[in-house]
Formats: structure tokens, C-alpha cells, sequence
């Protein structure tokens, strides 16, 4: 215990140091009009903030495998033509096939031209891997990026206003959450059409609410703060006080949730697939890929459903890995 | 509330397009008057509102219409599946709770251990992992490879007939037991197992973190040191002090786990064809079936409500600070 303590306060000290760091100290800055030294000044404690949360990341040996994870992941969207090559003018996102050879084939590993093995007419269980990585990782993205948003700016407005907004924008949150939302999403998916477009919308109408219902707990708890009061009595118009004085100090679970949410987002699209709303079928997505490949595997080709679903969980595990390490390093019980 | 969740729901569904050709046996030979007569007959010529006070006039009179997807009136369709939904809930929640608790116990008394480190993984592994994906490979491995489990189709095999049994209770496990065919309940246990294992693998992960997180917050308090100094053995001290307070929060995480098994679970039981709730509900869902959307919907958001007040009633039996405070 004394050890982990001690270790504890050098961290805190390490990543404290101010000595030695060139140019103005923080104090002399103050008061300063320019607009550098404004920006150094608003700036420099954040960036201290991170490295110290970077710091203590770099301690837990399961979030550091999620960042792994997760860097691989992305260079894995951005260079998918690299490793697979789609057909020249042919929709990259849909397998490419080749109609004389209908009988799936087995894995030949590296080197073959099939490495995970194929499934009907020759359509590459690779392929779709690779190519899959990309439309989940664009999918989820957009999801979480555009319900963070918009729940953040829901929450913040309810919370921050309180009274009769705040009571029908949390009566309306509330019936969101309770309705069944796969069964929702299913509905508008299947009044939609099938496709990954509408898939998103659907999901997105049910999306907010989770992070509208978190950062109004977390604004009703900031706002009674004095340095807000503060910042009111220096005349911050409303808008101000929102986003730069609230909204910085709620963020941290949000961060955590969304970070979560990414593989759960990739979850649910595979469900929606497999159950055949999502994306259409010949997709490179690996929900489509498990429902295609489980008519096969009762005559035992079994590599149509093993890999997709492995590389389901490889996604979805690395986003649960740093979000776990995230909520550590974030939550502020734990930090000091 | 149950209003609000009805209103969304309808609006949504209608927003959604024309169901008139859902109601029609063969869209094909459809004439214009029998299409009126439909349109006619379930009040789709007026406003979207008075269609909804017409569903909710319905609904208070115990009609909550009839699905297409099921070809029953709802209230049927919910007492029919509703069981077989609820025995794997049961059953998955059993093996979730038992496996959850003891492995959260194990993680926190031994921290930052080997096992500790290894349960931690696997529970982040059981929310990671796709469920109809994991009830596949399940399928896989015990159906197709070593032959151990049933066909996963349906909740008894080929031959048995449910037709020659007195219902007692509508649930297969009990009443195949009361009819004295052992060779039947048997066939009938075999077929839960599998959906119950995949269920209970993501329940059982969330409540290992739960149990973990809230074992560590109480080994830490002032009672658990009294309770050392006392000289009571380690045993006694995690067993009767320690767990049976961090119990207190898993058990809304086991409530509100159990209450989101009863709305059915859709990928699980379309995966190995199980008559239950979510297979209805998936299918009236692609199917645009209006009453049984709202049915269904109507059916969870009421779960969802009992089972925070379940829970609440479980707090305060458990803690007696609730239940005096």
C-alpha cells in the first residue's frame, strides 16, 4: 500500500514539474492582452491535464492493449486497399466474386489466394474482413460523433435551464430509454429499407438520449459550483458559461461512454445485419458475413462464421478496453 | 410514461408509411374496394390521432388488436411466447447470478492477481462478444461436432407433441414434468441449456464487474476492518460481512438484467428458433406489424417499470437503512 502511494505521489510530482520549461511562466501571463499569450494560458494547464492522464494510461497494461488494438483498427479503415485489392471500378464494399467456382473454400493461409478461405462463388472471407473493418469503424464514428453531439447539446440546455424545459426534455429522454431500442431501430430500419444509410438514421433517432440523460446529471452537479457563480458575476453571457465553463467540467464520462459505445454501436449493426436490415447482402460487414456464412457451417465450413465473428469481438473489445482504462484515469476518485 | 412510450411508438410505425397492405391477404389481387373496406374497417381513412385514440380505446378495453406476424389477436401472441421467453430467463439469469457473484467475490478478494487479472478479461470478452455469433459457435461445437445438444429448433425435438400434455402452466418445463413424461422433460431441458449458457455469458459479465467494483468499495470500509480486528476468520468476514453488503448494488444490476430478458431476447432466440417473445417481435418488426409493435412495445415498457420496482422492494428488504430511512 505505502509503495503504491509513494509511487502515486511521484507520478503527481513527475508530471507536475514546472521547473525548466522554456519561455514565460504561467504567471507572467496573466494579464497579458496579446492573443498568444491568451492562447498559452487557456491552453497550457489543459495540456498538462493530458499528460498527466496520458501518464497514468500508460500504466494499465489493458488499456494500453486497447490502443494497440485500436490504432491497428484504424490504419486497418484507412489503408484497406493495401491489403486487399478490390476489382478495378467495382464497389469496393461489396466482395467480389467469381461465379465458376460456387463451392466455398477452405482457409489456405498466408501466401494463398484466399488466406481466410471463401465463401459462395469464391467471395473472399479476407476481403470482407479487411474491407469490413472499414465500414464498421466510418459507422460507428458517425454514430457516436453526430449522438454526442446532439445529446450534449440537449443535455446542457436541460440542464443548465432547469424548470419546465428541463422537465419535458427529461420526461421525453425517459420514454426513449425505456422503450425496447433494438425493437425500435428495427421498425424504422425495416420502414427505411434496407441499406447502411438508413440503418444510421435509425439508429441515431435512439442514440441521444443515453448521453442527453448523462451530462444533465453531470451539469445539474457543476453548475452549483462557486467559479461558476464566479464567472456569472464577471457578466459570461449564458452561452459562455455553457460551453466554457460547464462543459469542460462534464465532459469525462462522456468520453468514457462514448469510447464504449463505439464497439457497441458495431455490435448492434451486425445484429441489425444478421437478422437482414443493415447492410444488404454481398456486403464486406461482418454481421452479413456471419448470416451468410451459418447455412454453411452445418456441412462443415465452418470458416464463413468463425472469422467475422472474431473480427467482431477484436473491435468491440478494444474500444471496451481503453473506455475501461479511460473511466480509471478520468474519474477522479481514482486519480489522486 | 406508458402513454408517452405508446404515443412514440404509434406515431413512428404510421409516420412510417400505409399498412394497409399488411392487412391484405394477397396484395396482388387487392380491388379498390376491398381496400377501402380494409382502410375502412381499422380506421385508416382518419387522422393519425383519432387512429391512436382508437388504439388506446382498445388497449383499456384489454384489445390490443390483432398481429399479422403471429396470426392471433396480441393478447394471445403475449400469453402464448411469453413463457418460453420467461424460461430461459429464469434459467440464464440462474447460471448468470451463481457464476457472476462467485467470480466478483473471487476478483476483488484476490486484486490485481492473476485470477483477478484473467476474470477481469473475460468479463470485458462476455460484453464484447456478439451473442448470435457466440450461439452459433455454441451450436457449432455441440450440435454439429460432438453431438451432445438437441437440433437448436424450437423448445423440444421432432415426435414430441406438446398437444398430448394438460396445461397447467403453459411453462413446457413444468407441466412435461406434471405429465410424468420424463423422457419429454428431459428432451425439453436439453433444448434450454445452449440459448441459456449464450444468454447468461453477457449477463454474467456484467455482473462480475458490478460484484467486483462493489466488493472493493466495501472491503475497504470501517466494518470490514472492525470485523478483522475481532479476530474473525477471513472466511467469515468476506462471506458474511463483506458480500453480503456489496450485494445490495449487483442486485439492480441483476433486476434490470432479468426485466430486459423478459422483453425476450431477439438475436438469441431467432438464432436457435426459440417460440418466444423476441422471435415474435423481430419478425412484427421487419413485417411492420402495427399491433404487435405496439403491443410488444407496450409489454417492455411495463417490465421495465415493475422490474425498477422489484428492484426497489429488494433494496429495502436488504437494507434495512432503506427500508427505516
Amino acid at each position: 500500500m505505502t509503495s503504491k502511494a509513494g509511487e502515486k505521489a511521484a507520478a503527481i510530482a513527475g508530471a507536475k514539474k514546472p521547473a525548466k520549461r522554456p519561455g514565460v511562466a504561467d504567471e507572467d501571463l496573466i494579464g497579458r492582452k496579446d492573443l498568444v499569450s491568451r492562447i498559452k494560458l487557456t491552453l497550457r494547464p489543459r495540456i498538462r491535464e493530458l499528460r498527466f492522464s496520458l501518464h497514468l494510461m500508460a500504466k494499465s497494461a489493458t488499456s494500453i492493449a486497447g490502443v494497440i488494438l485500436i490504432v491497428f483498427l484504424v490504419i486497418l479503415a484507412m489503408l484497406p486497399f493495401l491489403l486487399a485489392e478490390p476489382a478495378p471500378g467495382a464497389d469496393p464494399y461489396v466482395i467480389p466474386k467469381d461465379f465458376l467456382f460456387p463451392t466455398p473454400q477452405p482457409p489456405q493461409g498466408i501466401g494463398g489466394k484466399f488466406p481466410l478461405g471463401t465463401g459462395e462463388n469464391a467471395a473472399s472471407t479476407y476481403y470482407g474482413i479487411i474491407w469490413g473493418a472499414r465500414i464498421s469503424m466510418a459507422f460507428a464514428i458517425q454514430v457516436v460523433a453526430i449522438g454526442v453531439l446532439m445529446g450534449t447539446i440537449i443535455g446542457l440546455v436541460s440542464g443548465y435551464k432547469g424548470g419546465v424545459i428541463d422537465e419535458i426534455i427529461m420526461r421525453v429522454t425517459d420514454i426513449f430509454l425505456s422503450i425496447p431500442s433494438l425493437i425500435l431501430v428495427m421498425a424504422i430500419a425495416a420502414v427505411l429499407g434496407r441499406g447502411l444509410g438508413a440503418t444510421k438514421l435509425a439508429l441515431l433517432a435512439v442514440w441521444w438520449s443515453g448521453y442527453t440523460r448523462l451530462i444533465r446529471g453531470q451539469v445539474l452537479s457543476v453548475r452549483e459550483n462557486t467559479y461558476i457563480d464566479a464567472a456569472r458575476a464577471s457578466g459570461s453571457g449564458e452561452l459562455k458559461i455553457m460551453f466554457r465553463h460547464i462543459l469542460p467540467n462534464s465532459w469525462a464520462p462522456i468520453v468514457v461512454a462514448a469510447t464504449m459505445d463505439m464497439g457497441t454501436v458495431v455490435l448492434v449493426l451486425a445484429g441489425l445485419s444478421y437478422l437482414g436490415l443493415g447492410a444488404p447482402n454481398g456486403y464486406a460487414e461482418w454481421g452479413v458475413m456471419i448470416q451468410e456464412g451459418q447455412q454453411f457451417f452445418v456441412a462443415g465450413y465452418w470458416w464463413m462464421t468463425v472469422f467475422p465473428g472474431l473480427a467482431i469481438l477484436t473491435f468491440v473489445l478494444a474500444f471496451n478496453l481503453m473506455g475501461d482504462g479511460l473511466r480509471d484515469v478520468l474519474d477522479p476518485k481514482m486519480r489522486r | 410514461m406508458l402513454i408517452g412510450v405508446s404515443i412514440l411508438t404509434f406515431f413512428i410505425i404510421r409516420a412510417a408509411g400505409d399498412p394497409t397492405i399488411t392487412y391484405l391477404q394477397n396484395p396482388n389481387k387487392a380491388t379498390p374496394g376491398m381496400i377501402e373496406a380494409i382502410r375502412e374497417k381499422y380506421h385508416l381513412d382518419e387522422p393519425i390521432y383519432i387512429q391512436y385514440v382508437y388504439w388506446l380505446k382498445g388497449t383499456v378495453q384489454g384489445d390490443l388488436g390483432y398481429s399479422k406476424t403471429a396470426a392471433m389477436p396480441v393478447t394471445d401472441a403475449i400469453a402464448k411466447k411469453f413463457p418460453a421467453t420467461m424460461e430461459l430467463a429464469i434459467l440464464s439469469t440462474t447460471i448468470a447470478v451463481t457464476a457472476g457473484i462467485y467470480l466478483g467475490t473471487i476478483s476483488a478478494v484476490r486484486v490485481n492477481t492473476a485470477t483477478d487479472q484473467g476474470t477481469r478479461v473475460t468479463a470485458l470478452v462476455g460484453v464484447s462478444i456478439p451473442v448470435f455469433w457466440l450461439g452459433l459457435i455454441l451450436i457449432m461445437v455441440f450440435y454439429n461436432r460432438l453431438g451432445w445438444a438437441p437440433t437448436p429448433n424450437d423448445q423440444y425435438s421432432y415426435g414430441f407433441s406438446p398437444s398430448t400434455l394438460r396445461f397447467h402452466t403453459n411453462f413446457l418445463f413444468i407441466d412435461t414434468l406434471f405429465s410424468g413424461d420424463l423422457t419429454f422433460w428431459w428432451d425439453v431441458v436439453k433444448h434450454m441449456i445452449l440459448p441459456s449458457v449464450t444468454l447468461a455469458f453477457a449477463q454474467t459479465a456484467i455482473i462480475i464487474r458490478m460484484m467486483r467494483s462493489s466488493m472493493l468499495e466495501v472491503l475497504g470500509a470501517e466494518y470490514v476492518r472492525t470485523a478483522r480486528s475481532k479476530g474473525l476468520p477471513e472466511n467469515v468476514v468476506i462471506k458474511r460481512h463483506a458480500r453480503r453488503n456489496a450485494l445490495i448494488p449487483t442486485t439492480t444490476v441483476i433486476g434490470l438484467g432479468f426485466g430486459g430478458l423478459l422483453g425476450g431476447a431477439v438475436l438469441t432466440e431467432t438464432v436457435f428458433s426459440w417460440p418466444g417473445l423476441g422471435q415474435w417481435s423481430a419478425s412484427a418488426a421487419v413485417n411492420l406489424d402495427t399491433a404487435g409493435i405496439m403491443g410488444f412495445t407496450l409489454l417492455t415498457a411495463i417490465i421495465y417499470v415493475l422490474a425498477n420496482l422489484v428492484v426497489d422492494i429488494i433494496y429495502a428488504y436488504l437494507d434495512p437503512r432503506v427500508r427505516l430511512g
